[in-house]
Parts: C-alpha cells; structure tokens; sequence
C-alpha cells in the first residue's frame, strides 16, 4: 500500500504541472481564436484539436519521433542544453497537456466569444490600458468557462495513459504514473496491488471532483 | 448533396456487427519475440488447414498470461519461459499432457548502431556511458527475468536496477536501443537479429537456465482441434526452418 503514494505524487505533479501550462497556453490561444479574424483561423483551430480526437498513441509517437534524442527537436535540445525529455516526468508533462490542451482552448474560446464586447468597450472608454481590460473585465467575465476546462483538462492529464508511456516510460518513482502504475499491476498479475492503485485512483478523482464544486458552488459544477 | 442514411446505415451496422470471432478462427497468444516467426508461419499453417484462419495476439508471456485467466479466448498459448508456462499449468490453463517445447534462443546485450562504447562485459555497463539500460519488465516479460536472474547471479542488479528503463516486451526493449533512447538493451537474439541496420550486438550473456519456448492448447480455448494441429505443425522440419532463419535454436 505504501508505494501506491509514490504513482499519486507524480500523477498529481504531472497533472498539475499540465493544467497549469494550459492554463498559460489554452488561454491564450482561446481568446486569440475568439477575438483576432486572421486567415486560417478555422484550419488552427482545427490543427489545435486534433490531440483531443487522435488516438494518444499517433500522439505518442508524434512525440517519441520529435523529441527523442535523433528527433529534430530532441537532437537539438540534447546538444544545445543537454536536455533529454524522454523517459523523465517532464516528458510526461509535455505529453500530458497537449493531451489536454484541446479541452482548455475550446472551452477558452467559448467563453471569450460569450462575453459582451461593448464591456470591454465601455472599460476602454474610461481609460483603462488593453492588457488591464483584459485582466480586469474580460477574464473575470469568462472565468467559469475557463475554469471548466482547466478541471476537465487536470482530469484528463490524470488519466493519460497511451502518450505518457510511449513518450516516458514506466519507471517506478519517475514516470511510473498512477495510470501506467494499474496497468503493470494487472499485467504482472499482481491483483492486489491493482486494487489499492484503482481504489486510490477513484478517491482521488472524486476528492478533485468535490473540491472543483467548492471551488465554484453552483457555477463550475453544474457544467459538467 | 447528402447522402441518404439508409445508404450508410446497412454497411456501418454490418461492419459494426462483424467483430464475432468465427468458428473456425484459432486464436495464438505468443510472446513478444515471436512477432516475426509467427507472422510467417500463420500462411502457411493456413495452407495445410484452408478451413482455419489464425489470429496472431502478441505480448509479453506474462501479460498473454493475465489474459487467459481472465478469460481470454485464446486457443494456444507460447510463452518465451518455462516460468510463465509452469504458471498457466499450475493454475489449470493450459493442457499440459500437450505441452512442448519448439525453439530456444539466447540472451543479448546490444547498442544502437553506430555507438563509440562498445561494452565487453556485464561490469562495463555499470560505466557513465550507459547511464540508460532498457530491460524487459521482470514482473511480467521473460527476457527481463532472464537478464535480472543473470545480474542477481553476478551481483549487479543493484547497480543496474537504478538505470533500468522497463518495456513492456522485448520488442519494446529493441525499440528503445533502435532509437538511440537507451545507450544499450538486453533482447534475445533474434530480436537483435531483426534489426541489423539499428542496433549492434554487445555481447551473448550466459543464462543460468537456457532460454526455452513452450507452446500449450488454452484448456478453456474454443478451438481446441485446431489448437493441438497448431502446436505439432510448429514442430515440423517446415515450420523449424522458419525459426532457424529468423536466428532460433533447436529446442
């Protein structure tokens, strides 16, 4: 039972780290779809879908091919900066919040494009700088609707499996995550191992499901 | 223009509806290492038996394992031990009066292609220069309970378990060296032979126990007939000449 914290731990720093690089990236690139026509608009959006509809497989070996270390991307991080992603947590992150990304961005721009503009108008009327009307009337206005994904999005990268072992691994303290950590329970036969992982596992969800309706009673939840 | 629902409905719930395995498919559940071998040999067992289509299921044996005694509906089951076996037979899974063994191979440690440190010996892994070693899972993939009981044996696994990189199987491990991942990988033989072009073997390490395949019939499998054909045909001067020339040994 012990060693069933050691996979929450990661699962929850991998999650976390995740969600909070969506929370930068799916914003952003929510309210720039929302806000800025510029040609191709349609075919981005689409491009910055297709993790959430592509098997996280096609994802993983998207992934293992540019980040690994004879992958363009990888090849140039490991001479420049000495810097390996694959088969560490931070592989694991990268993996996990372009798993989740789709769900922050969408659920982003949605809200962005339901907010009135003549508020943000009415803000910049009165003298207030853009990055402030942002910040200050915009955001908090679509608030709900970015909180929804960012929840969403922390499940899903809690969940991820497919990407994360492609790209990371199944090393027992590192990139051993709860998901993976059931997995090799099972194949190994080790039931009753399985059953504290998949019993830690739920607990866990709903514990983050109760906290999300604290967070935001009556408004986050009820999206769901 | 849209196109009629009912022109799409009746192929889609066709194709939908098709899964069910028939009666005549025979269901091989065979370890990792086996890929190629089985790929080739599944024609020509067909061949000889034209009412029988085979379905090829690979994993690690201790995985495919898992599998059956859960339920899977596997007819033949072959694992690269005689560990996994003993397990399926000791818990009633397999016909054990039926039971043999086909191939044996050997034990290899490899680099990727092109690689400037060559290890000679089990120590020289212990070396900063493969600060990554990819091995089999022990729990649950024979080549990782092989190369594990061979450092246990020299007394190393301790000073290579924190540089392990687990696969899921052995082809798994040979993917990881092929991509330059790991600085170097311990596979069977074959594996290694497989992929002449990516990966370079190191050195042959001496098993304790040689390493011994063994195929049963699934007791719970639906095919039983086919099953016991498949399990002799793989002990045929044909089917032994493909294993010879994909690198296994006699068993």
């Amino acid at each position: 039972m012990g060693t069933a914290w050691v996979p929450l731990a990661l699962t929850l720093k991998v999650a976390g780290w995740a969600t909070l690089l969506n929370l930068v990236l799916g914003v952003a690139v929510g309210f720039l779809l929302a806000r800025k026509q510029f040609p191709g608009r349609d075919v981005l959006d689409a491009l910055l879908t297709l993790p959430m509809v592509m098997p996280p497989t096609v994802l993983g070996y998207y992934l293992l091919v540019l980040i690994g270390r004879r992958g363009p991307l990888g090849g140039w991080l490991d001479a420049t900066f000495g810097i390996q992603l694959i088969f560490t947590w931070q592989g694991a992150v990268i993996a996990a919040t372009i798993v989740a990304f789709p769900l922050v961005f969408k659920a982003s721009r949605a809200a962005f494009e339901s907010v009135d503009p003549q508020l943000e108008q009415a803000a910049c009327v009165l003298g207030v700088p853009e990055w402030a009307v942002f910040l200050r009337v915009t955001l908090p206005l679509a608030w709900r609707g970015v909180m929804a994904g960012l929840l969403l999005a922390f499940a899903r990268a809690t969940g991820e499996f497919g990407a994360t072992l492609m790209v990371a691994g199944s090393i027992p303290g590192r990139t051993q995550t709860l998901s993976i950590a059931v997995y090799e329970a099972v194949q190994a036969g080790q039931d009753h191992v399985a059953n504290s992982l998949v019993l830690i596992t739920s607990v866990t969800c709903i514990a983050v499901l109760l906290i999300a309706g604290r967070l935001a009673p009556g408004r986050v939840a009820g999206q769901f | 223009m849209p196109v009629p629902l009912s022109r799409i409905a009746v192929p889609l719930a066709a194709v939908m509806l098709s899964w069910q395995a028939s009666a005549a498919d025979l269901t091989v559940s065979a370890a990792a290492s086996l890929t190629r071998a089985f790929t080739e040999l599944a024609p020509l067992f067909e061949a000889q038996h034209p009412d029988t289509k085979v379905l090829l299921n690979f994993g690690a044996s201790g995985a495919l394992l898992q599998q059956i005694a859960k339920g899977a509906p596997a007819d033949v089951y072959a694992s690269a031990d005689q560990a996994s076996m003993n397990q399926a037979q000791s818990q009633g899974l397999v016909r054990a009066a039926e039971r043999r063994n086909f191939v044996s191979n050997s034990l290899v440690v490899i680099v990727p292609a092109g690689g400037t440190t060559m290890p000679k010996t089990l120590q020289d892994l212990l070396g900063p220069a493969f600060s990554r070693v990819a091995i089999g899972q022990p729990a649950s993939v024979p080549v990782g309970r092989y190369t594990k009981a061979v450092l246990e044996k020299c007394g190393l696994w301790a000073a290579i378990e924190p540089k392990v990189i687990g696969a899921q199987n052995v082809r798994q491990a040979l993917d990881y060296v092929a991509r330059g991942e790991v600085h170097a990988g311990f596979v069977y033989g074959t594996d290694a032979a497989s992929m002449p072009d990516k990966v370079q073997v190191a050195f042959t390490v001496p098993t304790e126990e040689p390493v011994r395949y063994a195929v049963a019939p699934v007791e719970a499998g639906p095919n039983a007939a086919a099953a016991r054909r498949f399990v002799s045909f793989l002990l045929t001067p044909s089917a032994q000449a493909v294993f010879a020339r994909h690198g296994f040994g006699k068993p």
